[in-house]
């Protein structure tokens, strides 16, 4: 990370807000390509979020404070648009996000089940995320696979026509991946953490 | 020759991009003179994944549910010792479920590569939009969409050459035309499909529409969890781009007009126009009161056309063969085609597009192939959110707008989610009352708080706490949250509960009078016991129970003591002799 003070849209200083108290260096440099193309154009708001949240993994409050002095944005304007919508999250992710389909084909064919085998498997309910820093358990309405339901997403691959049986096998795979890769689940570990 | 792999979003969950890899590693290996392509969903999403061969005089095999194991037996047997290879081929049965449909929207899925727009020009692709832009007026392009008789495929089915002539009409030079491809009904795809297999069909019908009313700028609004439509869509806008058919002065002709997408972040009542616009200005997804329409004042106040992705795939056809071909199609106030999303408890569940005018019945049965397993059809649930399950007495009922709408469901976007006997109605009332409470933006008391309430009574019923009056008071609050909310939302949120009010009202007195629930789904309603002549005493289900409710010595019958049973359902999960009976 650079560590010359960004002058960004506001010029930074000890009581600024932005975390950087005037004389540290910006704790949310990657961001400024994004502000720079997107501050000044109205109606950009989402789209800043979208990409903080895919550098940072979550949405902290030091974060939605300082895209909202970067955007003259007030921060409860950022904070309730960010809440308004269920993409964002405001606690760090697992390594895994499992995105579980609750759609209405999914329930149909049985996503009750599939969703009882993570809770059983992982320990963990809906929003959270196993103490190891591994998973993270979220429901979504709909992946668009409908005919292969039940479906879960895990980060970018898609599963379907889960069973229970089929879904604790997905996870124990993941998990012992996880564990030959110590380096990663470590850093994962800090991250979430953090 | 070359090997094309169907490679949707679901035939990439049934694992096309390992069989793609499997292929392109064999053929590398035998160093074959073969090319490996890809191409979108055809629809016949239970088969995936899915892989056609071509010959070089254009010859098309279909293989159905490849392996990686597979394709070693593809080029080993069937391209280089040309046997027949019948057992994954795609069967005749399955080739009418594609025949029996009437493709206008899916003309080009699964056939062309979305991400080469060469394929989209080789089918005449953008030919329909230089006619539009070279040859025809503004009011030349609204009159054939008006022949056509096209009626919007977002769900309301509102005419969209209306809306066109109206924002066209609307005073100011900038406008903007818009796609909504949020498609929220959970249980729902076309508009997934069109963007990853066909995109450059949606460029092009918006372009068409663009030049109709004048507008210079496009946006598609994607949802969130589709993230191939949004890169392929890109690419196709990339290519557009490059090729000249988006920017300035397209085809020589002066008219400019460029596209770009962005990404939804997840709100069902962004589908909603009002709310849509809001939601691209950066705010707050919430709907405001309409009038003024969009077409008056929409994106940044300027005046602003928003269509659904099905009804823009739908109008460069309409170009190419006449509005008066498309109006031939279907019934007398539906015209041309529908693409519904067949899913749930339906053999052959995917993409299907048909006339207007076929039966339910056609489309479940004949193009399904009927309900898995043979059980019973009880029920088809349309239009989501804001449809309601239509029984199997009206399963002849014809697809047109307003005799589904008789029906208290509506033609909605295009799901269609098939349920058997094992399916409990009340509990789909509960699911979708879950769903509408929780994206209900708050907005509106009626449909903030009154969905609310109506979600702790169905919770109630289905836990077996249903009390004399439930269904009467949830009756009264449906009838008052239509007519106290704001939005489409809050309006039709009640639909799923007074359809299944309506035509299943004896299971929920079954629920709260009788506490049964006849499909065995409510599971606090049901009991659980073991069959003592089945039970061979291995002990799973003791072992497996979370409230030591089950007793029994090793190789004895054992017992499940009510008392203490909290009917989590884990015995019958684990029991592998099928002896765990619920009732
Ligand atoms: C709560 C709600 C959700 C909606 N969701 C969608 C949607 O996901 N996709 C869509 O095309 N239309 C949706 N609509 C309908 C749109 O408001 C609008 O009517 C439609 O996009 C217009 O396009 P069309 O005329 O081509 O159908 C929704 C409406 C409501 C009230
Ligand atoms: S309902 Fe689960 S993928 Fe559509």
């Amino acid at each position: 990370m650079s560590q010359e003070i960004h002058d960004h849209h506001h010029a930074h200083e000890p009581d600024c807000g932005c975390g950087c108290h005037g004389d540290q260096p910006n704790p949310f440099e990657e961001l400024s390509p994004v502000l720079d193309r997107y501050a000044d154009i109205p109606g950009s708001l989402i789209t800043i979020l979208q990409k903080a949240q895919e550098l940072y993994g979550f949405l902290s409050v030091e974060l939605m404070r300082y895209i909202a002095l970067e955007t003259h944005t007030a921060i409860a304007k950022v904070y309730g648009v960010a809440t308004f919508y269920t993409q964002f999250r405001f606690k760090p992710v697992g390594k895994y996000l499992i995105m579980l389909c609750q759609g209405t084909a999914c329930h149909v064919n049985g996503s009750k089940q599939v969703e009882e085998a993570v809770m059983d498997y992982l320990d963990i309910t809906e929003g959270e995320t196993t103490p190891d820093g591994l998973f993270t358990l979220n429901n979504v309405a709909c992946l668009g696979c409908c005919s292969l339901s039940p479906v879960m997403m895990i980060n970018d691959d898609t599963y379907g026509q889960l069973t229970r049986d089929k879904v604790t096998h997905i996870l124990a795979e993941l998990k012992e991946k996880a564990g030959q890769d110590p380096m990663d689940s470590e850093i994962s570990a800090q991250e979430v953490n953090a | 020759m070359k090997v094309i792999i169907g490679s949707g979003s679901c035939g990439i969950a049934a694992g096309a991009h390992k069989v793609q890899t499997a292929f392109e590693a064999i053929i590398a290996e035998k160093g074959l003179a073969l090319s490996v392509e890809q191409t979108g969903c055809i629809g016949t999403c239970y088969l995936e994944p899915i892989v056609d061969v071509v010959d070089d005089a254009g010859n098309k095999v279909t293989f159905v549910n490849v392996t990686t194991d597979d394709a070693r037996r593809i080029i080993d047997d069937y391209v280089i010792a040309q046997q027949e290879l019948a057992d994954l081929r795609i069967s005749q049965d399955d080739l009418t479920m594609i025949g029996k449909q009437q493709r206008i929207v899916l003309r080009n899925s699964g056939i062309i590569d979305p991400e080469q727009i060469d394929d989209y020009l080789a089918v005449d692709g953008y030919a329909a939009a230089r006619k539009c832009l070279t040859e025809m007026t503004p009011e030349a392009i609204i009159e054939t969409v008006k022949i056509a008789g096209l009626k919007g495929r977002g769900g309301a089915g509102f005419p969209t050459w209306f809306k066109w002539d109206a924002a066209k009409k609307s005073p100011g030079t900038t406008k903007y035309m818009v796609c909504n491809a949020d498609e929220g009904d959970p249980g729902a795809f076309m508009d997934r499909s069109v963007l990853e297999s066909d995109p450059h069909a949606l460029i092009e019908g918006m372009l068409i529409g663009a030049r109709a009313i004048g507008a210079n700028e496009g946006i598609v609004y994607v949802r969130a969890e589709y993230p191939l439509a949004i890169v392929r869509l890109q690419k196709a806008i990339d290519q557009a781009r490059e090729k000249g058919y988006l920017g300035n002065d397209i085809f020589g002709t002066g008219f400019a007009f460029d596209l770009r997408i962005k990404a939804g972040a997840g709100a069902f009542v962004c589908g909603e126009e009002t709310a849509l616009i809001a939601s691209l200005e950066g705010e707050r997804g919430m709907p405001r009161l309409k009038p003024p329409f969009p077409a008056q004042k929409g994106y940044w106040n300027k005046p602003t056309n928003i269509n659904n992705v099905e009804t823009f795939a739908n109008v460069p056809w309409i170009f190419r063969n006449g509005g008066a071909a498309y109006a031939a199609l279907g019934t007398k106030e539906s015209k041309g085609t529908k693409v519904f999303a067949l899913t749930g408890k339906v053999k052959k569940g995917g993409l299907v597009e048909i006339p207007m005018g076929l039966t339910l019945k056609d489309v479940i049965f004949d193009i399904g192939g009927g309900i898995k397993q043979d059980k019973a059809f009880k029920a088809v649930q349309m239009g989501g959110p804001s449809g309601g399950c239509i029984p199997a007495s009206l399963l002849d009922t014809q697809i047109d707008y307003a005799e589904i709408t008789k029906t208290g469901a509506i033609m909605g976007s295009g799901g269609m989610v098939v349920m058997d006997e094992t399916t409990c109605m009340v509990d789909m009332a509960r699911f979708f009352l879950d769903f509408t409470c929780k994206e209900s933006c708050g907005k509106c008391t009626y449909c903030r708080v009154g969905t609310t309430r109506m979600l702790e009574i169905l919770n109630r019923i289905t836990q077996g706490e249903g009390r004399d009056g439930d269904i009467e008071l949830l009756e009264e609050l449906c009838y008052k949250i239509k007519d106290g909310s704001l939005c489409g939302l809050g309006q039709t949120a009640p639909n799923p509960v007074l359809t299944t009010i309506k035509y299943f009202r004896n299971e929920y007195e079954d629920h709260i009078y009788h506490h049964k629930c006849t499909a065995r789904s409510c599971k606090p309603l049901l009991t659980y016991t073991i069959d003592k002549d089945k039970c061979v005493g291995c002990g799973a289900c003791k072992k497996n129970c979370p409230v030591a409710a089950i007793t029994g010595e090793k190789k004895l019958v054992h017992e499940i003591n009510q008392d203490i049973c909290i009917k989590c359902g884990k015995c019958f999960t684990v029991c592998k002799f099928d002896s765990v009976i619920i009732d």
